[in-house]
């Protein structure tokens, strides 16, 4: 932590970064983001087990964007959604610095998008282990059980679209939720645009999620979203060995085809 | 009770499965009067929300056909709309919804016969299905 809130107060003070995105104390024992832009706040820095939200969402957004040239305290979800922000051109290398999180909690040297993808090739990190029972209860169910029970899970759904603004892949700046000519997804809660928004979410973010889980936990429902993202991501790799957020390159599973793609379903 | 006629909806692409359609009705096959064809640019225009609107508006089936692998009259539109119908048509499943009510298909505009073939085939396995209550149910919710 003293060399995190070290690298981050050099690079303030030396003027090379112009804000600091990082992880503070909150109210409650809850931790929150900061954004650090005078060298002397550097050390209300922390870094801990609480320190779970993926910051790398706060890159795209304007509000931060006009601070100046940020570096960003990251994490390997984070580390991740960089690199698959860098693959869909919102972010260049030399505009942001990362000061990388090892999964010990030690600080990496992490000058460029290589070494990014170089740590990211060589960190595993096992799925929670009740998520992962969730995963595969759903799975074993017949098709009208799923049915039933993706209805009575969206059926909470009311449309607070937190999910989407949890997401470091959701910075589109007109929301296809917020197009109403035509209305694509029905503002109303009901099950019909819930079914709607859930499967949409889940498309547009096909090949590009890198699996944080940001949006379940910011659900305010407890829908397990990450389900749907996360069967998306393990089609992608069986199929297409394909992930998301392990090259800096435009590369995802719906930005491109092999003209030898498998399947068994067209006539 | 009259018998159930299933309704089905077809996207197809302007360059091969609409012309192939054409061939099957100049060629005086006769082929079940079901479906309702949407003519599209190309099946990469295809996007996945317009098919959940067909069963929302009452589809009980879809047909989603364009050219042949390599025969895309922009040269990658279905090479692109293949990888999006592999993950869709799981992520469907995987939700719950009734993916044997979706028949993809490659026709060109010589295939009037296929056309015919595969229109007749979608058409008794989902008369077989049933109409799609489960689907029409949560439609009403939303007052469609």
């Amino acid at each position: 932590m003293e060399e995190l809130r070290k690298r981050a107060g050099n690079l303030l003070e030396s003027g090379q970064v112009r804000v600091v995105i990082g992880y503070g104390e909150g109210t409650g024992k809850r931790v929150r983001a900061v954004f650090i832009q005078d060298a002397g706040q550097a050390d209300c820095l922390i870094f801990d087990e609480r320190c779970r939200q993926n910051l790398a969402l706060y890159l795209t957004r304007h509000e931060v964007k006009k601070l100046g040239k940020p570096a960003i305290v990251a994490s390997l979800p984070a580390l991740r959604a960089i690199l698959q922000l860098a693959g869909e051109c919102q972010i260049a290398e030399n505009d942001i610095v990362v000061l990388g999180i090892g999964e010990d909690g030690s600080m990496l040297d992490l000058p460029d998008f290589a070494a990014i993808e170089k740590h990211v090739a060589s960190t595993v990190r096992e799925p929670d282990p009740a998520e992962k029972a969730q995963f595969d209860l759903v799975l074993a169910m017949s098709l009208e059980e799923r049915w039933k029970y993706w209805q009575e899970q969206l059926s909470r759904c009311f449309k607070c679209y937190a999910c989407r603004q949890a997401c470091p892949m959701c910075y589109c700046s007109r929301c296809t939720v917020e197009c109403n000519q035509p209305q694509w997804i029905p503002v109303p809660s009901h099950d019909l645009g819930n079914l709607e928004w859930h499967v949409m979410r889940a498309m547009h973010l096909a090949g590009r999620c890198v699996d944080c889980g940001d949006c379940s936990r910011a659900c305010p429902l407890d829908i397990p979203l990450y389900l749907l993202n996360r069967f998306l991501i393990m089609d992608i790799e069986s199929r297409f060995n394909q992930r998301a957020g392990t090259t800096a390159a435009l590369d995802y599973a719906l930005s491109t085809f092999h003209p030898d793609d498998k399947d068994d379903f067209i006539r | 009770m009259p018998e159930f006629e299933p309704r089905i909806v077809a996207f197809v692409c302007n360059w091969c499965t609409y012309a192939g359609a054409d061939l099957t009705g100049t060629s005086r096959i006769k082929y079940s009067p079901n479906v309702e064809v949407i003519r599209f640019p190309c099946t990469g225009r295809i996007d996945f929300m317009l098919l959940l609107k067909a069963f929302a508006e009452g589809a009980d089936g879809i047909i989603v056909s364009g050219c042949h692998p390599n025969d895309c009259h922009y040269t990658s539109g279905n090479f692109h709309a293949r990888r999006r119908w592999i993950l869709f048509r799981g992520l469907l499943d995987f939700m719950g919804i009734d993916v044997r009510r979706v028949q993809f298909s490659w026709v060109s505009a010589a295939e009037g016969a296929k056309w015919a073939d595969v229109v007749n085939t979608t058409v008794e396995a989902v008369r077989k299905l049933g109409p799609y209550d489960n689907y029409r149910q949560i439609a009403r919710s939303g007052g469609v």
